[in-house]
């Protein structure tokens, strides 16, 4: 199959109508026919014969979804939720914002839940902001912005109106966590240190039966 | 001979195998290394291990991160080509909507078929699980006996190279002085409920897998396989020769261009080229048995699928290793005036006792993992340990409420992270973001432990499938519908499964996110999704009531025998694979033994 241009990104009206068919869609067709890849109109997927060895990027296979000020506010947001450290670089800088804009642009069934979670949250968070700061999200300082994510974060929301955009704000910290801890930069954080082909297998080292208690 | 075109075809062969996976691969290996002239017919497209398998490709370079999608049910590496639950063009049908009345059917639709992905668990069936119904009333008797088949076990276990230990437990057998290669050592997770599992009497051995530990005895082995055959000895030597060690990286999913596992594609099928005895045709599907009007078959029908041309193909022996359905499918598909009930179903027994294996899964956060200092865990690709059914005598005697038992599997460590391995820490953390959730990141990441039940389904009368009177896949073949019911042995026996997975992490000090699910009905898996499919043709001693006989050999048609999954009129929780090579084995032994007397 023919990967469609990197560069085709979306507007934000595309992307409604879009979110819309494919609702319809999933509505009437079966089984069958997603596994055919008909579920989203205006981009298909890799099909079940992809090459496993080349290398891919967002926008390789179908459309991507955000427009500039959606994907900035993403940015803003990943570098939040994971920022730099002494130890590995921010999601943003690693560019899981652009993943995540690969992830909810995805032609496959249960996709299409996460593109209207993300943005409609998207949209949520400049409303906020523009609320309490008189600003779109990206504009507000570190401060304000945290300040909103302080109410987005926990598991049980402080306010029952807070309901959707803390479901919002976790699908996306769970999605930023899987787009940072794939890379080779958020394997080496959490000290990931496999992958590497090795003569014998020699099970855990003595300090690791020690702390468990199994030496 | 190679790898053809339809247009090299020869006008006849002695034996067709229908299917290229473990059972077509075993069966065109036995029988090509004796000399017989074999054609195997495979669906799917020629797929190569060596060019296409994604060693060391990390995820960030795959679309998605690698996470699974309906192209690619088990994610992108996966060495699945035009497979899954649902392959394009090429449908099913249920018969009910009911919940847990249906069957997902999974294909693979390339050369070496699921061997490619398969999770190379390599477990024998025990004496009571040939003797099912004689212990407890339910279900069917093999007709033959764990000695019988042993020999083959073992023969099966030196070819393909299989790790593990022989730890002598009930109904788990041994296996020969010097054919098992050593297990891998174990991970900390492993060892660590190895460690805490003896409160709840659990024992947690080594499990036996499909991978070399070690590189193969290309000296001594091809001798005790092929004995007198120094042809087949030269041949078996030399491929084994071409497997290397696994250098205990990269997921076995993948598939391994090392050769370090058992795939067909990588261990059955290079020696039975090199023997010059063996034709592969890919991208032919098979649509029929042709039939002589003496009773005999002659050959096959089928698609070529580029061309969409029928063609037709001859020889003596017509072996079907399709996967179960698939083979029960073409036996049914085989229809004319003179069968109307299909070839080989004079018994009305062609499509009954579809089975699966009984799955429940449940996952806990160990709070001991956490912290642990950072160290490779890749290991084998797979599990080192697993815990074999431990109360035989219990449910003997009537206790447990369900007849039949499962082994449980682990899934722990610090493996390649996915997309999903941070998923949900708030249920950890309470929720946070920012520098303290990369601090929470590192201190659970190898922390969660899973178990996952495989259990024995006992065979009913309400799990078969049959010939859908409209609907046809894209190649005008009529397709196949399923009917499908768990017994209550089932899902008690899910049920069961959760319970002890909770008990297990209680013990080990962790916490399950969600309380075990106490409704069987809930907590099983659905039909199908183990991909254990077997049965739809049982052997038996009687033609009346069954399809084949020990040989795996048609009681109505002698030159056509089944040697996948088909024949099992039983499926113990023991994964089914290494059992389907060792009835492979010894059918195309016997198929050569009766070649040699003149009945074949």
């Amino acid at each position: 199959m023919n990967p469609l241009p990197s560069s085709d990104r979306l507007d934000r009206r595309a992307a409604l109508k879009w979110m819309l068919a494919g609702t319809a869609t999933l509505m009437v067709l079966d089984r069958d026919s997603l596994a055919q890849g008909a579920s989203a109109p205006g981009g298909r997927g890799y099909g079940t014969d992809p090459d496993l060895i080349k290398e891919y990027k967002p926008g390789d296979y179908w459309p991507l979804t955000l427009n500039d000020h959606q994907r900035r506010t993403a940015a803003v947001l990943c570098a939040l939720i994971i920022p730099a450290d002494d130890r590995s670089p921010s999601a943003a800088d690693l560019k899981v914002h652009d993943f995540i804009d690969e992830w909810i642009s995805a032609p496959y069934a249960g996709h299409d839940k996460d593109r209207a979670r993300i943005l409609d949250g998207l949209a949520w968070l400049d409303a906020e902001a523009g609320r309490r700061f008189g600003k779109k999200f990206i504009e507000a300082n570190a401060g304000q912005q945290t300040a909103i994510c302080d109410d987005l974060c926990r598991e049980v929301p402080a306010r029952a109106e807070l309901k959707e955009p803390s479901l919002f704000f976790k699908r996306f910290r769970d999605l930023t966590a899987g787009g940072f801890y794939t890379t080779p930069e958020g394997m080496k954080d959490i000290q990931y240190v496999g992958n590497v082909p090795l003569l014998t297998f020699d099970g855990p080292p003595p300090e690791v039966l020690k702390q468990l208690g199994l030496a | 001979m190679p790898h053809i075109s339809s247009a090299e075809l020869k006008s006849n062969y002695d034996v067709i195998v229908v299917g290229s996976g473990a059972g077509g691969g075993q069966t065109a290996y036995t029988l090509a290394m004796e000399g017989v002239k074999v054609l195997m017919l495979e669906a799917g497209r020629n797929y190569d291990p060596m060019a296409e398998t994604p060693m060391f490709q990390d995820n960030s370079r795959a679309p998605l991160r690698g996470a699974g999608t309906t192209d690619k049910p088990f994610g992108f590496y996966d060495a699945t080509v035009d497979g899954g639950w649902q392959v394009p063009g090429e449908p099913y049908t249920q018969a009910s909507n009911e919940p847990g009345r249906q069957f997902e059917w999974w294909r693979a639709r390339m050369l070496g078929g699921r061997t490619n992905h398969w999770g190379r668990i390599s477990l024998r069936n025990g004496p009571y699980d040939f003797k099912p119904y004689s212990r407890d009333g339910l279900g069917f008797d093999w007709p033959m006996t764990y000695e019988d088949l042993a020999p083959y076990y073992d023969r099966v276990e030196m070819l393909i190279g299989v790790y593990g230990d022989n730890d002598g437990l009930e109904n788990t057998p041994n296996s020969s002085p010097g054919v098992l290669q050593p297990p891998p050592k174990a991970r900390a997770g492993e060892l660590y409920t190895q460690r805490h599992a003896k409160k709840l009497g659990l024992p947690v051995i080594a499990i036996h897998r499909a991978v070399l530990s070690m590189r193969q005895d290309s000296r001594t082995l091809p001798a005790k396989l092929h004995p007198n055959n120094p042809t087949a000895q030269r041949i078996l030597a030399q491929a084994m020769n071409e497997r290397a060690a696994c250098f205990w990286a990269t997921a076995c999913g993948r598939g391994c261009s090392i050769k370090a596992n058992y795939q067909s594609t990588t261990v059955h099928l290079p020696p039975a080229l090199a023997s010059g005895n063996l034709d592969i045709l890919s991208d032919a599907m098979v649509r029929e048995v042709t039939m002589d009007d003496a009773g005999k078959a002659t050959g096959v029908a089928f698609i070529e699928r580029k061309s969409r041309r029928e063609m037709r193909v001859k020889a003596r022996i017509v072996v079907l290793s399709a996967s179960a359905c698939e083979t029960v499918r073409v036996l049914l598909n085989s229809k004319s005036a003179r069968y109307p009930a299909g070839v080989a179903n004079s018994s009305g027994k062609v499509g009954k006792y579809i089975m699966d294996t009984v799955g429940a899964r449940l996952s806990g956060q160990i709070p001991a993992l956490e912290n642990l200092p950072p160290h490779n865990e890749d290991g084998a690709g797979g599990g080192h340990v697993y815990v074999p059914w431990w109360l035989y005598q219990e449910q003997h005697a009537g206790k447990l409420g369900f007849a039949r038992g499962y082994h449980i599997e682990f899934g722990s460590g610090r493996q390649m992270p996915g997309v999903g391995t941070m998923s949900g820490l708030d249920w950890l953390n309470g929720g946070n973001y920012g520098k303290a959730y990369k601090q929470d990141a590192r201190r659970y990441y190898g922390s969660f432990l899973g178990f996952a039940g495989r259990g024995e389904m006992i065979p009913n009368e309400d799990s078969f499938c049959e010939i859908d009177p409209t609907v046809k896949d894209k190649w005008g073949i009529p397709v196949l519908r399923f009917h499908w019911k768990w017994s209550e042995h089932e899902t008690r026996q899910a049920a069961h499964m959760q319970q002890t997975f909770a008990d297990l992490i209680s013990a080990l000090g962790g916490r399950v996110r969600q309380a075990p699910q106490k409704d069987g009905a809930k907590a099983i898996e659905p039909g199908g999704s183990i991909i254990h499919e077997v049965g739809g043709a049982i052997m038996g001693t009687n033609p009346r009531n069954s399809v084949t006989n020990q040989w795996c050999q048609t009681w109505d048609v002698k030159n056509l025998f089944l040697t996948d999954g088909a024949p099992f009129c039983s499926n113990a929780d023991k994964n089914p694979t290494l059992t389907i090579m060792a009835l492979a084995w010894r059918a195309a032994d016997y198929m050569l033994e009766e070649m040699r007397k003149g009945n074949l």
